[in-house]
């Protein structure tokens, strides 16, 4: 019950698909999803594995909680060594597709090996088979998506897909699903292109079915009245998204500009969730069409935009003139703020570009900002880029290399690098603004100290979606701690990290948390699944799948040191705001976080720790 | 004490512009039909216009004259005198989708599952999908005044110019 209690194994070397049964004993142990799929990855691969070789294995897993009715479930996970970090990837997706892969009967589909063609993979319910995707390679999400279901003469097939982005080997590509929403992070679309993977098209009816359905109606339906009830799910995300952050984040002087260089952003108003509301004077319409909702989400955050039929990006592109998935505060963040950019079309048609050619706008945003300030310090010319004034603000410098990126072409091509490789291209790794080879979001970590621990400790590198303590020091969610202050943050960035590791491995989505505790999600799981889900035993669950990830990294090379902040964010001060004058302390807080987390004054799990853990 | 009279009938009113395609309304529908969360079987489906940013749920409107009621040949479709619904009989219905064809807006169809049509039976009386409708995109109101809040509203629009100038 719950869970499917199946997996699928594609052999893209032999071209084979086998079922095989659910490990049920790690189901109690790594709950399902993102903690499941780890175990499986952690025990099938070399840890010190190249991410782009055959020997690399790439997991699409679901949670047990996943095509219920529970708020939310619809998600699934890429799990895989990432292309961009060579740590332990897991980028975790909304839309459709994974309750179709669940109602197809299955948890988890492991990919393994490399097809010596490009291939494709289509499920319906038990029935898989690996097709001949030589047609759809060269394609964009979008049109792979579009044409996969002409060919089958079924528009319910869900798609899962890379752009060209991924093809090509941008270290940043992504996996998209249902033409908008995406397993973003580190480069796992770049791992699936390595493979000559094109798509995972399914169809599934088979039904999921929960333990006890009367307890588990109860329980959902208490979730709801939770998230209706509060004032950030029930209110500001399905009015203004996730981009209801960008004001805020701006006043409190945690919007990192131009590359980090400043904590504040003038435009930051242009390119907010108020912006996308406006209605604009030479239409009459606003940039937000509607919001949207993933599968089952009673939150409904997604924003669904429309660039200006007149705005330079799309005036003789009629494709680019419809509706489509629009800016979330990340996205707008990295497109805008990390490049000096205030032009709300031009950020729309970016993130349009992301979209269709599968790439990650963080990363994408975050190394374009790096390499202005590359340009701007005279390390690298037009000579390099190809004739473009890279210059910060520069708004057709990056639109046209969000299309040359997506194509993997032209400079387009050295910013499908990352800010890391890039820099240390053009000798200064210290221009790139990143973690274990990813780069930030749209925190500085200066003005909310606890992020720069969260970035610092964060297993698949810098992420705001391993602890995000801001709903804390800026929020006040579950309480308000000090954004300047360093005391008490290594607590909370543990209790955030493990508790978050368990609502992604039951299949929910992480937005649930600004009004759920553990205490809401206990008795969901535990009227669904077999076995007893107390709050306890996820805070355990959570703390043994973050373990599991850390020993994945230890043993794939990283160690203590690469626990740390690009020297910007330790020893240049913010130059304005309440942080004015702040750096990150993450000297201070590192050893008390090695110390609650058992680990080593070297941030190696000590044997008392992986004892208790049974790991 | 059964008077005779017939009870106030309710229909399912769509507003689509409240839905925000999460389909909870498919999911409710599929656990009351099938015993199992699975959309593949709902009653009702979202359209998702996703080049215009529009969502649509659409059901079985429950005609008055049921053009499927009508076509069927061994009559495995009738009315449920307590709500209105055209209700399918799995006993007697033969499969053979011509009710399917008859139906001007396709919202009956075939089960390869089990051989027979599927359609919206108003769950008796208290349908799921409007329930588990989070934006009230979809309700179960008087089926004479469906109307009712889009009169309100252009109601309240109404300029009675004569009042501000007594």
């Amino acid at each position: 019950m719950a869970w499917a209690r199946k997996l699928l194994r594609v052999d893209l070397t032999k071209g084979t698909c086998t079922s095989e049964r659910l490990n049920m004993d790690w189901a109690q142990r790594y709950l399902g999803q993102r903690g499941l799929a780890t175990k499986y990855l952690t025990e099938e691969i070399d840890p010190k594995v190249d991410p782009l070789s055959p020997d690399n294995k790439l997991i699409m897993t679901t949670g047990p909680l996943t095509g219920t009715c529970a708020s939310t479930a619809g998600r699934y996970s890429v799990v895989t060594k990432g292309a961009l970090t060579g740590a332990i990837a897991c980028s975790n997706s909304g839309g459709f597709f994974g309750n179709e892969m669940k109602n197809a009967g299955w948890d988890m589909i492991i990919f393994e090996g490399k097809s010596a063609k490009p291939v494709y993979l289509f499920v319906q319910d038990d029935k898989a088979e690996l097709l001949d995707g030589g047609e759809f390679w060269g394609t964009s999400v979008w049109d792979t998506e579009e044409n996969i279901k002409k060919k089958h003469q079924d528009p319910m097939i869900r798609v899962a897909s890379i752009g060209v982005s991924g093809e090509k080997g941008v270290k940043f590509a992504c996996v998209v699903n249902d033409m908008h929403r995406a397993a973003g992070r580190s480069g796992v679309g770049t791992v699936m292109g390595s493979k000559n993977l094109k798509a995972v098209a399914i169809r599934g009816t088979l039904g999921v079915k929960v333990k006890d359905v009367g307890a588990f109606m109860t329980a959902t339906a208490n979730g709801k009245a939770v998230l209706a009830e509060n004032a950030v799910t029930g209110q500001g995300l399905p009015t203004y998204g996730t981009q209801v952050l960008m004001n805020v984040i701006n006043e409190v002087g945690a919007l990192p500009t131009r590359n980090h260089r400043d904590v504040q952003f003038e435009g930051a108003g242009e390119i907010s969730a108020e912006k996308m509301h406006e209605k604009r004077a030479s239409d009459g319409k606003s940039n937000l069409i509607t919001n949207g909702a993933c599968f089952g989400c009673t939150i409904a955050c997604g924003r669904i935009s429309q660039i200006e039929r007149t705005h330079y990006t799309v005036v003789d592109r009629p494709q680019y003139q419809k509706a489509s998935g629009g800016l979330e505060y990340e996205a707008a963040w990295a497109l805008g703020a990390a490049t000096g950019v205030d032009d709300i079309d031009a950020l729309t048609f970016a993130n349009f570009i992301c979209n269709e050619q599968g790439y990650d706008p963080i990363s994408f945003g975050a190394t374009v900002g790096a390499a202005m300030e590359l340009f701007e310090t005279g390390a690298i010319t037009t000579k390099e880029t190809g004739g473009i004034e890279l210059k910060f603000g520069n708004t057709k410098a990056l639109t046209e290399l969000a299309e040359q990126t997506g194509l993997g072409e032209g400079f387009g091509a050295e910013i499908g690098l990352g800010s890391k490789r890039l820099c240390e291209k053009y000798g200064h790794p210290e221009m790139s603004m990143s973690v274990k080879g990813q780069e930030f979001p749209a925190y500085d970590s200066r003005g909310i100290q606890g992020m720069g621990l969260t970035y610092a400790t964060s297993n698949r590198g810098a992420c705001h979606l391993r602890s995000y303590t801001v709903a804390s020091e800026i929020l006040g969610i579950p309480e308000k701690t000090d954004p300047l202050a360093t005391e008490g943050k290594a607590g909370l960035v543990k209790a955030f990290q493990d508790a978050t590791a368990a609502f992604d491995s039951a299949g929910l989505c992480i937005f649930t948390s600004f009004a759920w505790t553990l205490e809401d999600v206990a008795p969901q799981l535990d009227s669904a699944c077999e076995g007893d889900w107390s709050v306890e035993k996820l805070l355990e669950v959570g703390e043994r799948i973050w373990n599991l990830e850390r020993q994945f990294n230890l043993a794939a090379g990283f160690t203590g040191k690469d626990d740390n902040l690009p020297a910007r964010l330790l020893k240049d001060a913010a130059k304005t705001g309440p942080a004015e004058g702040k750096v990150n302390g993450l000297g201070e807080m590192l050893p008390e976080y090695y110390q609650l987390r058992g680990w080593t004054a070297e941030g190696v799990p000590s044997n008392q720790t992986v004892e208790r853990l049974g790991l | 004490m059964n008077t005779g009279k017939r009870l106030m009938q309710k229909s399912l009113h769509i507003d689509p512009g409240k839905c925000t395609g999460c389909l909870q309304c498919e999911i409710a529908c599929s656990l009351d039909n099938e015993g199992a969360f699975n959309p593949a079987k709902s009653r009702i489906k979202v359209f998702d216009f996703h080049v215009e940013g529009r969502f649509v749920p659409y059901t079985c409107t429950q005609c008055a004259e049921a053009w499927c009621m009508k076509a069927c040949p061994v009559d495995a479709i009738s009315v449920d005198t307590l709500t209105g619904a055209k209700v399918v009989s799995d006993a007697l219905c033969v499969g053979c989708k011509v009710c399917t064809i008859a139906c001007p807006f396709g919202t009956i169809n075939y089960n390869q599952t089990t051989g027979k049509v599927l359609k919206c039976d108003l769950c008796g009386g208290d349908p799921e999908c409007a329930k588990a409708c989070p934006t009230s995109a979809i309700t179960f109101i008087d089926a004479d005044w469906t109307g009712l809040e889009r009169m309100r509203d252009w109601a309240s629009k109404t300029d009675s110019g004569t009042r501000a100038e007594a």
